[in-house]
C-alpha cells in the first residue's frame, strides 16, 4: 500500500494522464519524468508538462480472472494498453464492457474511477480507466 | 438586475440497470406491480468503481466539453449529494482537480437530501451575480442507498449533472429562483448509518406535495406566469408518479413534463434527479422556450427556477458531449446477485 503523500504527488497523472515532453528531443513520457533518459543533461530545465490525449484505441489487452482484493467485485475484468491519439501507450483497466467483447483497435476514452480504497477508514484512490468511446 | 444563467451543462448516468421485477423476485414481492405503482421500469446502478466523485467528474467533464470557458476561470465548485464518498473530506476538491479548476477557487460539498444540486445552483447564482466569481459550477450527483427489501430499493439509483453558471454567453437565463423551506422529518439518514429511513406515507402530502406546490405557486405569483406560459416543466422525481401528480395538480400537462421525466428509465438519482431532468430538456430546447423547475429535498425544502432559453443555444455545441438520451440508450441489465455485489451489499472476507 503506497503512502498517502506518494499517491497525492501522483494525482496529476492519475486523474488526467498528465505526462511530460522533452523540450530537446520531443519525446513524451508517462508517468511524468523530470529528466529525459535519452537527452539527459540536454533536457535539464526543458521537460514540459504534456496533457496526453484522453482518447485512443486498444493496443492490446488481457483478461484478469485472479483479482487482487480491491478488484474482487469486478472480476473477470480487462487490463489493456491503449495507444492514445498522440501515440502514447497507457496501461489501465477497461471497464463498462464485457471483457470478451473487447477488440484490439476498439476506440476508448479515459474516465475517472476508484482504483482502490485503503480499507473502510482509509483514503480512496482515484485514477483513470478506459471505457468504450461514446 | 444582472442576468445570471446557464453557460453550459453536462450529465452522466452509469451504464448498469436492474428492474423492479428482479428486485421483487428476491424479496417475495410483486416487483413488476411495485414498478407499475411507482412508475419505475428500471433503475441505474453504479459500477463498483463509481461513486459520487467519479459521477460528478464525468458530468463536469461533459459540461466543459460543450464550452470554450477554460476550467481555471471557475471560481467556485459545489457538489450536492447525500452519498459523498467521505463523511469528512470534500468531494468537490476531487472534482475540481480532475477538471482542472483547482487551485484558485473555492469549493464545498452540500447536502440537502434530493435538492443539494439545485441548492448549489442557487449558491452559484449568488456568487456570480455579486461578482465574487466569474463562473461557478453546481453539481447534483448521488449513488443513493436503499435498504435491502425496503421500498426505496426499487427506486434509489445513481447519476448526476453539472451546471456552469455565469453572466456571459448564456444558453439559458435563470429569471428567478425562490425556495420554500420547513423542518419536516420525512426522510433521513443518521451519521454512520448505511441506509436512510423514511416516514412512509408522510413523505407524500406534508412533504413532497406541500413543498413543491408552495414553491411553484410562489414562483408563478412572483413572476406573474401560469403553467401554459412554459414549454417544459421539471419536478423532483423520486418515482414516476409523484411528478406527474404534482404537475397535474398545478395545471401542467403531461407533454410539458415528459421530456424532463427520467425516473421511469433510470430511477431516483436524488440530488441528480432535477439536474438530469433539466439537462434532458436543454438537450432539445429552442430559443425562447421557458422552463419551470421545482426540486424537492426531504427534511424539507423546494427550490423553484424560472428559466428562459436564449439564442445562445443555437451556437452552443450540444453535440460535444452525450445527450441524456444517448447516455441511457445502451444499458446492461444486472440480476439481483450482481446488483448486490456491485452495491457492496455482500459482506466480503477481510
Amino acid at each position: 500500500m503506497a503512502s498517502v503523500a506518494r499517491e497525492w504527488r501522483e494525482i496529476p497523472g492519475r486523474y488526467n494522464t498528465v505526462g511530460t515532453k522533452c523540450g530537446a528531443c520531443g519525446k513524451i513520457y508517462f508517468p511524468a519524468r523530470s529528466l529525459c533518459p535519452k537527452c539527459r543533461r540536454a533536457s535539464v530545465g526543458k521537460m514540459e508538462r504534456y496533457d496526453i490525449s484522453e482518447e485512443g484505441e486498444v493496443y492490446t489487452f488481457s483478461v484478469v480472472h485472479d483479482a487482487p482484493d480491491a478488484n474482487m467485485r469486478m472480476k473477470p475484468y480487462a487490463v489493456g494498453m491503449v495507444k492514445t491519439t498522440d501515440g502514447v501507450l497507457l496501461t489501465g483497466q477497461i471497464v463498462d464492457i464485457d471483457p470478451h467483447r473487447i477488440e484490439i483497435g476498439m476506440p476508448v476514452r479515459t474516465v475517472l474511477r476508484k482504483i482502490y480504497e485503503d480499507g473502510e477508514s482509509g483514503v480512496i484512490h482515484y485514477g483513470f480507466k478506459f471505457v468504450p468511446k461514446w | 438586475m444582472v442576468k445570471v444563467g446557464i453557460v453550459s451543462y453536462g450529465a452522466y448516468v452509469p451504464r448498469y440497470r436492474i428492474t423492479p421485477e428482479e428486485i421483487g423476485k428476491v424479496w417475495g414481492v410483486d416487483g413488476k406491480g411495485m414498478g407499475r405503482g411507482l412508475y419505475i421500469l428500471e433503475k441505474s446502478v453504479p459500477h463498483p468503481d463509481e461513486d459520487v466523485a467519479t459521477i460528478a467528474t464525468e458530468a463536469a467533464r461533459n459540461m466543459l466539453a460543450r464550452t470554450s470557458v477554460p476550467a481555471d476561470r471557475i471560481g467556485a465548485l459545489y457538489v450536492g449529494s447525500e452519498s459523498h464518498p467521505y463523511a469528512v473530506k470534500p468531494t468537490a476538491t476531487i472534482v475540481a482537480t480532475a477538471i482542472g479548476a483547482s487551485p484558485r477557487m473555492t469549493a464545498a460539498d452540500l447536502e440537502f437530501a434530493c435538492k443539494a444540486g439545485t441548492a448549489g445552483i442557487q449558491v452559484s447564482m449568488g456568487l456570480v451575480g455579486s461578482g465574487m466569481a466569474e463562473y461557478a459550477v453546481a453539481i447534483g450527483a448521488d449513488t443513493s442507498q436503499g435498504a435491502p427489501g425496503d421500498a426505496l430499493e426499487y427506486s434509489a439509483s445513481a447519476g448526476g449533472a453539472a451546471y456552469l453558471i455565469g453572466k456571459k454567453d448564456l444558453i439559458a437565463v435563470i429569471n428567478k429562483t425562490v425556495s420554500y423551506t420547513t423542518d419536516t422529518p420525512d426522510f433521513w439518514r443518521r451519521e454512520g448509518q448505511p441506509y436512510p429511513t423514511h416516514a412512509g406515507r408522510f413523505t407524500g402530502e406534508p412533504a413532497y406535495f406541500r413543498h413543491i406546490n408552495a414553491a411553484a405557486k410562489m414562483m408563478m405569483e412572483d413572476v406573474g406566469t401560469q403553467p401554459s406560459d412554459y414549454q417544459y416543466a421539471v419536478f423532483h422525481q423520486p418515482n414516476g408518479k409523484f411528478p406527474t401528480r404534482v404537475a397535474a395538480g398545478l395545471g401542467f400537462t403531461e407533454e410539458q413534463v415528459q421530456t424532463g421525466l427520467l425516473t421511469p428509465r433510470i430511477g431516483n438519482t436524488y440530488s441528480g434527479a432535477v439536474p438530469i431532468g433539466l439537462a434532458a430538456v436543454l438537450d432539445v430546447a429552442k430559443p425562447d422556450d421557458r422552463i419551470f423547475v421545482v426540486a424537492y429535498g426531504s427534511g424539507a425544502g423546494s427550490d423553484a427556477f424560472d428559466i428562459t432559453v436564449t439564442d445562445g443555444i443555437l451556437e452552443y455545441d450540444r453535440d460535444a458531449a452525450p445527450t441524456v438520451s444517448k447516455l441511457i440508450e445502451d444499458p446492461v441489465y444486472l440480476d439481483y446477485a450482481s446488483y448486490a455485489k456491485f452495491k457492496g451489499k455482500i459482506v466480503m472476507q477481510e
